[in-house]
């Protein structure tokens, strides 16, 4: 166990227990990750490494940081004038952060879901593929197939097989969801990111969501930012703990939610604040 | 590594193609001032300042002056907005607060129905229907009632200066009618609510919640409409007697600057004459842009958080 | 208990004057359109659309060639319009919102809108019709082009403004290029809204007379290409009103009545339109 010492803003020395991920393989290795809305920051030398292959949870209060930290992964903050991040995200011997390393090409390998469902105006089929036509030039059979596989995948080719030529609109909530993270899953990234998938989702949406987050974790990272403690606990086997930008406690799930090493994390986790 | 060469190229070119075609708007803009400023100098070098006080108009002699015209034009619009203003703020308070939910949609697209009526129709309209109504029942009735006031002094024909404002109230109370109504939709409720609470009638909270909170955009609302009617063509030229006459009455044939260019401008020969009418048209297009400019910039003012 | 009731009665009294303006205005629109519709109605026959018109002075005839001048014209003008204000209204709404070039372009737009379209037909009569020698067709296209402009190019960008970013987010998350982004998912999204756009600008300078004075003329015979004087309903409908002939009166109402049914059902149209396109998103 170790600990850093930072300084917060104003001198008072802030502690961060990062417990790290002992045996397990690291996909992403954030290092002193600083992060600015213009002349606002909004990232504190956030420091961290995710573990391969396995669901890794940033929980914390509203305006946290939380999404905005996940964002920096696959550089979704360059669509935005006057946002910037220094620091370095590792990941297979790239720093992910390096504006020389092509947006295009880290997307691919890094997913993205939203929190609010966004299937494209287009067909259920054609959703699916959009990513894979985007980067290859499959044939037609190639692309049926990947997308059956995407959406079996996704435990949604039962429920939509006779509906892929149907806009994706057509579609429920939680199945719009599902299709999102087809279309995601369908490029076969490394990493998938997910920002609050399920706050617009029912709870059997959500169900069904977490189940496949279970099963996805085997061949994906997953990094997934939520504002319920207890779906942090069902699904994920790493979390973070982040406060007015700051990493304040990283660490197995099971440590955190029953034995949280800061009295600042036991106070969140115990609903005392937030 | 070619297929993100190619993307960063097809970005760019994006970029590039749509921000020309913006440019394009602005540049079209200074390329119609540019020319007319540029046809209009034969006859700012021969009068000068003098063409906007001169009231001669005379292609005879080659005498111009845009006094006559200018006024038709002013005379017209100010009688427009006089009644206009009014109407379209009691229907904008109507659609706004007054009207059970049920009839809101509907009779609000019944007033924007209003503003797609092409300004000719209006005009023939104006001529054929309005005019003969003037002429026969209200002028006669006026002049009596007024007992020899200078205003409604003359022959009674029906066409002149008040039924040109006239038709030019009935063209811009839909546009200043619904840009009213929207933005006294856009007041608080809570600031509404507030005022309920103290016991105040609902006349008292728009005349002291709603029209000072909106004041901005209802004057935006009120210059949109006086940019419209400046620049009215059709519907004035049917109706205003192309007459070349400064008169104290309303029903006094007169003209306004955009009937002149529409009577003569296919008709004018000699490069002083037309450049004059060129001049006309400069100097409305001077006017509007201003009343619309200044319309603009209170009806944003007037969004971006209540007139203050 | 006084000042209770005064202020009750100005209230009610107000309120009266409220929905009498109300009133007014529907009796406007009523009296109006239903003049339109009686006094036209007596014109509208199939000589009305197919029939080239009458010399002065006889009956008969019809107004076929200025029909189909008003849409030759129309279409025209939409096929410059559209593709320049969609890409203008673009930028504005992706790349402009703080730009220097895209505050002065919506700020010019907006004015043009409402700009007197005299002035309009005037330019286009100095750069085309005078060094062309000749009225034409394209002149007229072109001003009523200018028209059109800034209505498509602003209704453009409120339209994409409304899609939500998070979709945006989505197709680049996927490794789409901003380029590949707009094309094949954004504007299928605003492509309803876009459509109303073009749709009202058409309404609007379908019934425009002024910027065809001096740029198309008008002519009582068969077009043959668009370089010459072309007829049009409007100019038409202006030289047949202000004429001294009884029957040529007959045809402007007639014409008036044809083009404001085209411009009321075009606009209900794009209600139609945009309100089925809420329901759905």
């Amino acid at each position: 166990m170790y600990s850093l010492s930072g300084e917060a803003e104003g001198g008072a020395p802030e502690t961060t227990i990062n417990t790290g991920v002992g045996d397990d393989p690291v996909k992403l290795s954030v290092r002193n990750l600083n992060f600015f809305y213009g002349d606002k920051q909004a990232l504190f030398n956030n420091t961290l490494d995710i573990a391969a292959n396995r669901v890794t949870a940033f929980i914390g209060p509203s305006g946290c940081g939380k999404s905005t930290h996940i964002r920096t992964y696959n550089r979704m903050y360059s669509l935005y004038k006057g946002f910037r991040a220094e620091g370095e995200i590792i990941m297979d011997g790239i720093n992910v952060l390096d504006p020389k390393v092509p947006a295009l090409k880290l997307r691919h390998q890094i997913g993205m879901i939203f929190q609010k469902p966004t299937p494209f105006p287009m067909s259920v089929m054609d959703n699916i593929a959009y990513g894979l036509r985007l980067h290859n030039s499959f044939s037609d059979s190639e692309i049926e197939g990947r997308v059956e596989k995407a959406l079996r995948d996704s435990a949604l080719w039962n429920e939509v097989e006779s509906k892929l030529h149907q806009p994706g609109t057509a579609l429920s909530g939680g199945q719009q969801q599902r299709l999102c993270i087809a279309r995601a899953l369908a490029i076969e990234p490394k990493v998938i990111l997910m920002d609050e998938p399920c706050s617009a989702l029912d709870p059997i949406a959500t169900g069904k969501i977490e189940e496949l987050i279970d099963e996805m974790k085997y061949r994906f990272t997953i990094v997934i930012v939520t504002h319920n403690m207890q779906q942090a606990a069902r699904v994920s086997d790493y979390t973070a703990y982040m406060y007015l930008g700051k990493l304040i406690e990283f660490g197995l799930t099971s440590d955190i939610f029953t034995n949280p090493g800061s009295k600042q994390t036991e106070d969140y986790i115990s609903g005392r604040f937030g | 590594m070619n297929d993100s060469k190619q993307n960063l190229w097809g970005d760019l070119v994006f970029r590039g193609l749509t921000a020309t075609f913006a440019a394009g708007i602005a540049l079209l803009f200074i390329a119609l001032l540019a020319e007319l400023w540029h046809e209009s100098r034969p006859a700012i070098d021969q009068f000068g300042f003098s063409f906007l006080t001169s009231h001669e108009w005379n292609p005879v002699t080659v005498k111009f002056g845009a006094l006559i015209p200018i006024v038709g034009t002013l005379v017209s619009t100010i009688l427009a907005l006089l009644f206009a203003v009014p109407l379209s703020l009691g229907i904008a308070l109507f659609l706004a607060e007054l009207a059970p939910h049920w009839l809101r949609a509907p009779f609000g697209t019944a007033i924007e129905l209003l503003a797609a009526i092409p300004s000719i129709v209006y005009g023939m309209w104006g001529l054929f229907v309005l005019s003969p109504l003037l002429a026969d029942h209200v002028q006669p009735w006026l002049q009596k009632f007024s007992g020899g006031l200078p205003f409604f002094a003359g022959p009674t024909m029906g066409i002149g200066m008040l039924t040109a404002g006239l038709v030019l109230t009935l063209m811009i109370i839909p546009f200043i009618a619904s840009v009213s109504r929207d933005v006294f939709l856009m007041v608080p409720t809570h600031l509404k609510e507030a005022a309920y609470g103290m016991g105040c009638t609902t006349w008292e909270v728009v005349r002291d919640i709603m029209i000072p909170y909106g004041k901005k955009g209802i004057a935006g609302a009120v210059f949109l409409g006086m940019g419209r009617a400046l620049g009215e063509t059709m519907a004035v030229t049917f109706v205003i007697g192309n007459a070349y006459h400064l008169s104290w009455s309303l029903f006094a044939p007169g003209n306004s600057i955009a009937s002149t260019l529409a009577n003569e401008f296919t008709e004018a020969d000699g490069t002083v004459y037309l450049a004059s009418l060129i001049e006309l048209g400069l100097v409305l297009f001077l006017i509007t842009f201003i009343v619309l400019g200044l319309a603009q910039i209170w009806l944003r003012k007037g969004q971006s958080g209540g007139g203050r | 208990m006084n000042i209770i009731f005064r202020r009750r009665v100005v209230n009610s009294l107000v309120l009266g004057l409220s929905g009498l303006a109300a009133a007014f205005g529907l009796f406007m629109l009523t009296w109006i359109l239903g003049d339109v519709a009686i006094k036209g109605a007596g014109a509208i026959n199939w000589q009305f659309f197919t029939e080239l018109p009458a010399p002065p002075g006889m009956e008969g005839g019809g107004l076929a060639n200025a029909i189909v001048g008003t849409l030759l014209m129309t279409g025209t003008a939409a096929l410059i319009a559209v593709p320049f204000g969609v890409l203008a209204g673009t930028y504005l709404a992706e790349f402009g919102y703080n730009t220097v070039l895209g505050r002065i372009a919506r700020f010019i737009s907006d004015i043009l809108v409402s700009a007197p379209s005299i002035v309009i037909g005037v330019f286009v009569y100095l750069v085309m019709v005078k060094p062309m020698h000749n009225f034409s067709g394209w002149a007229g296209a072109c001003s009523l082009a200018i028209i059109m402009l800034p209505v498509v190019s602003r209704t453009t960008e409120e339209m994409l403004k409304l899609v939500a970013p998070e979709m945006r987010e989505a197709a680049l998350a996927l490794g789409a290029p901003y380029w590949k982004m707009m094309t094949g998912v954004i504007y299928r999204a605003a492509s309803t809204g876009i459509f109303t756009g073009v749709i009202l600008a058409v309404a609007r300078v379908a019934g425009e007379t002024a910027p065809l004075l001096f740029t198309a003329l008008n002519s009582p015979y068969w077009m043959h290409s668009m370089n010459e004087p072309m007829a049009n309903l409007t100019v038409v409908l202006f030289n047949y009103a202000m004429s001294p002939y009884d029957d040529w009166h007959r045809l402007a109402w007639g014409a008036a009545l044809l083009i404001t049914m085209a411009v009321l059902v075009l606009n209900i149209l794009t209600r139609l339109l945009l309100s089925r396109k809420r329901r759905t998103s």
